[in-house]
């Protein structure tokens, strides 16, 4: 068949629709003019202005911090509630209880956000607990939807989990307990793994739910940079946003390489 | 392959009354929900015995065999191994290991891992460990195998590995779980006799649930047919085969051909049966627990019954019957002919072709006279 020359050019329309606007931004970091839009040369000094900005590294540190605890937090509740899911096919309220588990999925964001900061005020003027609005409240917040995706990603991995490998460990003398870790951890860690990144990029990339349930002092990246670009666009954003799709980027290259390597595995399989 | 014929009795605890059998299953019911996956069975198992769990699906032969592993407890009855309940007892602390129908093998460890496991479990030594790890891959010829991954090694080297770890422990009693489904008919036959070879060496006791009858014929001291979560008879493989005691299990062992009929005979040493269905009286030369004029049924394996073009003898007038050569299917060791008597009825009749590329063998179309000895058949009153 000859190859037209149709696919090649839809598929570089495509892409470009999709990466242009980052390799531009990309391109214009490393401008050396204040205004993002004119390009007057070579520079990296947005870079140096960047660390050198304590509100900006702040932010990015507490983001960092609110997006590893509450990816945490949520993966032991997504496990628990995948578990219950999966193994436990019939107990009362099941089909309600999963239904709940993924409603902050299909949730708008500015109506979860809503709700929690209603939710946090109602406590704290009732039980006086969470004491104002913070980390903790975006902690809070965060843990409860990110625990709905991991939720899935656990629960499609623990429905093709062949049971009998956990029975072969208990009847080898193995206790359920010691099961779980000998056999059911390891089996799907790949998924506790990429359910933990997930919700990790979701805290990270999360701007709505944060502010409504954020407090003074407590400005998460994405608030941040949204609060300066509402004043204009800085190129000091284009080089934190540079330096993220690096991370972003490296991390996707090393998931792939590690995909590719298990691959033969599953094809065998 | 045949279990020795003329085995001493003492190799057949099971013919002996006084005999203390090892696994006592009594009574044992088991439920979910309202259906009955396994009702009131009640099963004796002997020391270094290889018994055959035969059943088709939902016969409750894998609940049984899981509750034998401890992974179902019994909604009613006992369980006894050895001697002692082990009906509430967890899986994990029952002298019994399991050869699972998927291998269930742990896909994160390799082979020397999986084989090692449940020594670790035990809290043997290292070097205890070792060293029967490769007595077992030894067993198992996968000497060379120890590294690698279960997803590494093909259907039947896995197969291998799962029972090299469940002989591990050196259990008292053995249950495998569709051992040799998911292997190739050739590879299949091969490991059959691996297994029993095994099994004999070892002298470990086997039960085996299978819903093939060629395998459990084979490799059988005794089978347990099973059935609707009951078991419906338990014997020696030529007894399920030639005397089997209900219409279900001549049907589900072996082909079979039925008919029903009327006692019109029914003295000590014969009984003579009516059956319009053949055509003809059916004379058995042995006393039927019957009364006269009962409707009962008899069937007779396609093997043990001739066909002539000449009309033979017969016995006292009965046992031929005449029909024709309706069809003719060509196996090469022997050939099966269906033949449509003039009463309708299809009857199945296998011959062996002991003649070369026979050119006098009877073929298509052809009027035939059926007959078989008043021993063939066997008398069945459900």
């Amino acid at each position: 068949m000859r190859r037209g020359w149709f696919l090649p050019i839809t598929a570089a329309l495509g892409f470009s629709f999709l990466y242009a606007p980052i390799i531009s931004m990309v391109v214009f970091s490393f401008n050396e003019n204040r205004l993002v839009t004119v390009w007057s040369g070579f520079s990296t000094k947005w870079y140096g202005e960047l660390f050198n900005d304590p509100q900006m590294l702040g932010a990015a540190w507490l983001s960092l911090q609110i997006a590893a605890i509450s990816a945490t937090i949520a993966l032991v509740l997504g496990t628990l509630a995948a578990v219950a899911l999966v193994r436990f096919r019939s107990f009362r309220g099941r089909t309600l209880f999963s239904g709940m588990v993924s409603a902050p999925m299909v949730m708008p964001d500015v109506i979860t956000g809503l709700s929690m900061l209603l939710l946090f005020v109602a406590m704290e003027s009732l039980l006086g607990w969470p004491a104002g609005r913070g980390m903790l409240t975006i902690v809070i917040a965060h843990s409860t939807f990110a625990m709905a995706y991991i939720c899935v990603v656990v629960q499609s991995r623990l429905s093709d989990f062949d049971r009998s490998v956990e029975e072969a460990a208990m009847d080898l003398g193995a206790s359920p307990l010691r099961t779980f870790f000998d056999i059911t951890l390891p089996i799907i860690a790949p998924a506790l793994v990429s359910g933990w990144l997930l919700g990790f990029t979701l805290s990270l990339d999360d701007l709505v739910i944060a502010s409504f349930v954020s407090g003074p002092g407590s400005s998460t990246l994405p608030m941040v940079i949204f609060s300066k670009v509402k004043l204009g666009v800085s190129p000091d954003v284009n080089a934190l946003a540079t330096i993220i799709v690096g991370i972003v980027a490296t991390g996707v290259i090393i998931a792939t390489a590690i995909q590719l390597r298990n691959r033969p595995r599953k094809a065998r399989r | 392959m045949a279990k020795k014929p003329n085995l001493a009795v003492d190799t057949r605890p099971w013919r002996d009354p006084a005999a203390k059998p090892f696994v006592r299953i009594r009574n044992v019911t088991k439920r979910f929900g309202d259906v009955a996956a396994v009702s009131d069975v009640s099963l004796d198992i002997y020391r270094s015995e290889l018994f055959c769990l035969l059943g088709g699906s939902g016969s409750g032969k894998s609940t049984l065999l899981r509750m034998l592993a401890g992974f179902e407890i019994p909604t009613s009855g006992t369980i006894e191994i050895d001697g002692q309940d082990m009906t509430q007892v967890a899986p994990y602390n029952r002298p019994v290991n399991m050869m699972f129908q998927s291998y269930a093998l742990f896909p994160h460890m390799n082979v020397e891992q999986n084989i090692a496991y449940g020594l670790k479990r035990d809290g043997l030594g290292k070097e205890e460990i070792a060293a029967r790890v490769a007595e077992l891959l030894t067993l198992v010829k996968l000497q060379d195998y120890g590294a690698r991954k279960p997803h590494q090694l093909s259907g039947g080297q896995r197969q291998r590995v799962a029972l090299a770890r469940a002989l591990a422990k050196r259990p008292k009693l053995l249950l495998l779980d569709e051992p040799l489904g998911a292997l190739d008919k050739k590879l299949r036959e091969e490991t059959q006799f691996e297994l029993v070879k095994i099994q004999e060496t070892l002298g470990v006791t086997f039960i085996v649930v299978t819903h093939d009858q060629e395998e459990a014929m084979s490799l059988a001291t005794r089978i347990g047919v099973m059935n609707q979560g009951e078991i419906a008879m338990i014997g020696e493989p030529t007894d399920i085969y030639e005397f089997p005691n209900s219409k279900f299990v001549a049907g589900f062992i072996g082909s079979v051909n039925m008919v029903e009929g009327v006692v019109t005979e029914d003295e000590p040493g014969h009984v003579r049966i009516r059956s319009t269905e053949l055509g003809c009286d059916i004379y058995v030369g042995h006393g039927v627990d019957c009364a006269p004029d009962q409707t009962l049924w008899w069937a007779i394996r396609p093997e043990k019954m001739m066909l002539s073009r000449d009309k033979p003898e017969g016995l006292n007038g009965a046992n031929v019957t005449h029909g024709m050569v309706e069809d003719i299917g060509y196996l090469g060791d022997m050939s099966v002919y269906q033949v449509l008597l003039d009463s309708g009825k299809r009857l199945r009749v296998t011959q062996t072709n002991t003649v070369r590329g026979n050119p006098d063998s009877i073929s298509w179309d052809e009027p035939v006279y059926v007959t078989w000895n008043d021993t063939s058949g066997s008398v069945l009153t459900v």
